[in-house]
């Protein structure tokens, strides 16, 4: 194992693909002369030249698409969305045109493209660049959501998506570019559509995703000395949905929290809570809660943030609620 | 500095010039027939027969726009259409047979049934890549399409078609930008039919001309009268030319007009009179069928002989598509992603 940066993690899934494939090509805003905003694409322009590290004016919908056009043409594309607010305007080419090319041209078609971007609640971006809204993506058949939560997860994960014969939306969370983990030496991938047990436990399950999972295992940690057993499950990949390792694990603790830093209505946790009620109910002893964000936008003021955002404290009350201690 | 060149009409006595032999004029009449009685069926299988349901964009009166501009590409150039689709499948070779049964939303069709009428120009194999049915949508992914090929140092070129109400939406801009910027070897067709659903040009666009605005990101454009398939066929060869050899982009704004309404259930009644009547005396097929005639090019025979073929192919396709049956339900999963 050596040790990296999540934005690190990330740059090598990037190289060892471009290295890997001549076809996998990257677009975006600032990715080139710029080294990336959040230097994920650092240096990959003097390794590979312009024409495969190729800086886009701000045409976030002309992005998308002509990623799409270039999966069409036999390429691989992997274009970047700098902010995940961005992705509304270029929506209609992710979720109208690539997520629904295959289908209906009955598989005629396939868009093998990946679109990174990234959220960046908790950064201080104020209510336009830093909303997390992957429960949009849920209405989307035909896309892929990938949501790495540490460095191993973003490189495994996002090689993956590389290799992968579907439109996958790669989202980064901007708190977490600086973090650091262990990466295996060896060439690895982690295949799309696994949610991974990130933490053991008996009492209560907490399904968590992105930063959340982190904030999560915090709290776990700090629950076990309160004698509290929580088994903490990373999604990693929202679509497909690995709802067997979550009704797994609530079957075996009867309790279920989600952890998301998107807003709590109509969001992530309302789609598993559903979910696993239809499947789980008999199991259940407590109410599926959810830990999120208000139905507000964001408020700049660091400190109305840091009160607005889920974190490790909330996961700990709530969980202690569900078991009456 | 780009131009805006208004192309003449192609006089006849220079056809030859353009390498355009009696079986070239043939074949244009041939396809532009296919498209045209494929229309009518279409029509009459909705309106009349009730067996056709759904939104159908008919391309009544535009058939020589998508048959010059096919005949002018290679079999293996890529296209990028519109919702308004089944001329430019039939133009750029995608079976007739296949194209009813997609309609007909049978598992024959070249989309399975999944796809339908405004989908019908999607099929690879002949290079009929893809058609959008949201408005505009096509231009970035053309450009896409258009660097992909470029990067492969491929041969191919890539074409995209797109009406007149697809110049005001953004994808437009900023396909055109990334088109022009990258000097993409892409042909731009807008085929101009004066309407976007009911609302006018002069309602919807501000510039002067749809032309005016390829021109200001510095592509080269031509205005060509878009119901002369020769005219269309020449500008579009030319066009491919440059794109093959220069890798420069091309916007051929082509005028012309649709023969009746948005869709198959609008009678296109908004329309002033004269104005529809003095388009339909500009009939893309009629003229040019009149134009063969009398040069002698094909005898009233030959015409007569292209008139039925066609016909037949028509009345076949109804046949093939009307005996097949659609997915069963739980193939329809199949389709969402690839393995």
């Amino acid at each position: 194992m050596k040790e990296l940066t999540y934005a690190d993690a990330l740059r090598e899934a990037l190289r060892e693909e471009m290295l890997r494939d001549p076809t996998v090509i990257l677009l975006g805003e600032e990715i080139g002369v710029f080294n990336g905003v959040y230097k994920v694409t650092r240096g990959l322009l003097d390794e590979f030249g312009p024409e495969r590290v190729r800086d886009t004016p701000i045409s976030e919908a002309a992005i998308a698409g002509a990623a799409v056009g270039l999966a069409l043409a036999g390429m691989k594309p992997v274009a970047e969305i700098m902010y995940m607010d961005f992705l509304p305007i270029c929506m209609d080419q992710l979720s109208t045109q690539a997520a629904k090319m295959r289908f209906m041209s009955g598989g005629q078609l396939n868009v093998p493209m990946v679109l990174r971007t990234q959220y960046s609640l908790g950064r201080q971006h104020g209510s336009q660049h830093s909303q997390f809204t992957p429960a949009w993506f849920l209405q989307v058949p035909g896309l892929k959501v990938v949501l790495p939560s540490d460095p191993s997860d973003a490189k495994g994960l996002l090689k993956s998506a590389i290799r992968d014969p579907n439109p996958v939306l790669f989202v980064e969370s901007g708190l977490l570019y600086r973090t650091r983990g262990p990466v295996p030496e060896d060439e690895y991938t982690v295949p799309l559509g696994e949610a991974a047990v990130k933490k053991k436990g008996d009492d209560v399950t907490i399904v968590a995703l992105s930063r959340m999972v982190n904030e999560s295992l915090l709290a776990a940690k700090k629950l076990e000395t309160d004698g509290i057993s929580a088994e903490v499950v990373d999604l990693r990949t929202l679509q497909p949905l690995d709802l067997e390792t979550i009704t797994e694990s609530v079957k075996r603790t009867s309790r279920l929290i989600i952890a998301s830093d998107d807003v709590k209505r109509g969001g992530v946790g309302a789609e598993i809570s559903a979910s696993v009620t239809e499947t789980c109910f008999d199991y259940l002893d407590a109410p599926i809660t959810r830990v999120a964000c208000p139905d507000t936008p964001i408020p700049f003021s660091p400190q109305l943030e840091q009160q607005y955002m889920p974190n490790a404290d909330r996961v700990i009350r709530t969980a202690k609620e569900l078991l009456g201690k | 500095m780009a131009t805006i060149t208004q192309v003449q009409d192609v006089a006849q006595n220079e056809y030859s010039k353009h390498g355009l032999t009696k079986e070239k004029l043939e074949e244009m009449l041939r396809k532009m027939l296919i498209v045209r009685k494929f229309e009518e069926k279409v029509e009459e299988l909705f309106i009349v027969r009730g067996l056709l349901i759904g939104p159908s964009h008919l391309y009544l009166g535009q058939e020589s726009i998508a048959v010059g501009a096919m005949m002018a590409l290679e079999h293996d150039d890529l296209t990028v259409t519109t919702y308004r689709g089944h001329g430019h499948a039939l133009a750029k070779d995608v079976p007739t047979n296949l194209c009813m049964a997609e309609l007909f939303g049978k598992s024959s069709g070249n989309c399975k049934g999944l796809g339908g009428s405004m989908h019908v120009a999607i099929y690879p194999k002949t290079g009929s890549l893809y058609a959008t049915a949201i408005v505009g949508s096509g231009i970035p992914i053309a450009a896409g399409v258009g660097l992909g090929l470029k990067q492969r140092r491929s041969k191919q070129i890539t074409a995209t078609f797109f009406g007149d109400g697809a110049c005001n939406t953004g994808a437009f801009h900023e396909g055109m930008n990334l088109i022009a910027l990258w000097k993409l070897p892409v042909l731009l067709f807008c085929e101009n039919n004066q309407y976007a659903m009911s609302t006018p040009v002069k309602l919807a666009v501000s510039s002067p001309s749809i032309a005016e605005r390829a021109r200001s990101y510095g592509m080269e454009t031509v205005v060509v009268n878009g119901n002369d398939v020769v005219s269309v066929y020449v500008a579009a060869k030319s066009a491919a030319e440059r794109a093959r050899r220069e890798s420069l982009p091309t916007f051929l704004e082509c005028l012309t007009y649709k023969m009746k309404g948005h869709g198959v259930y609008d009678k296109g009644e908004y329309r002033p009179r004269d104005e529809v009547a003095k388009w339909l005396e500009r009939d893309p097929i009629a003229t040019f069928k009149k134009r063969l005639l009398d040069q002698k090019v094909l005898t009233n025979a030959e015409e007569e002989r292209v008139d039925a073929e066609t016909q037949q192919e028509i009345e076949d396709s109804v046949k093939f598509a009307m005996s097949g049956s659609p997915l069963p339900f739980h193939q329809i999963m199949n389709y969402v992603y690839a393995e």
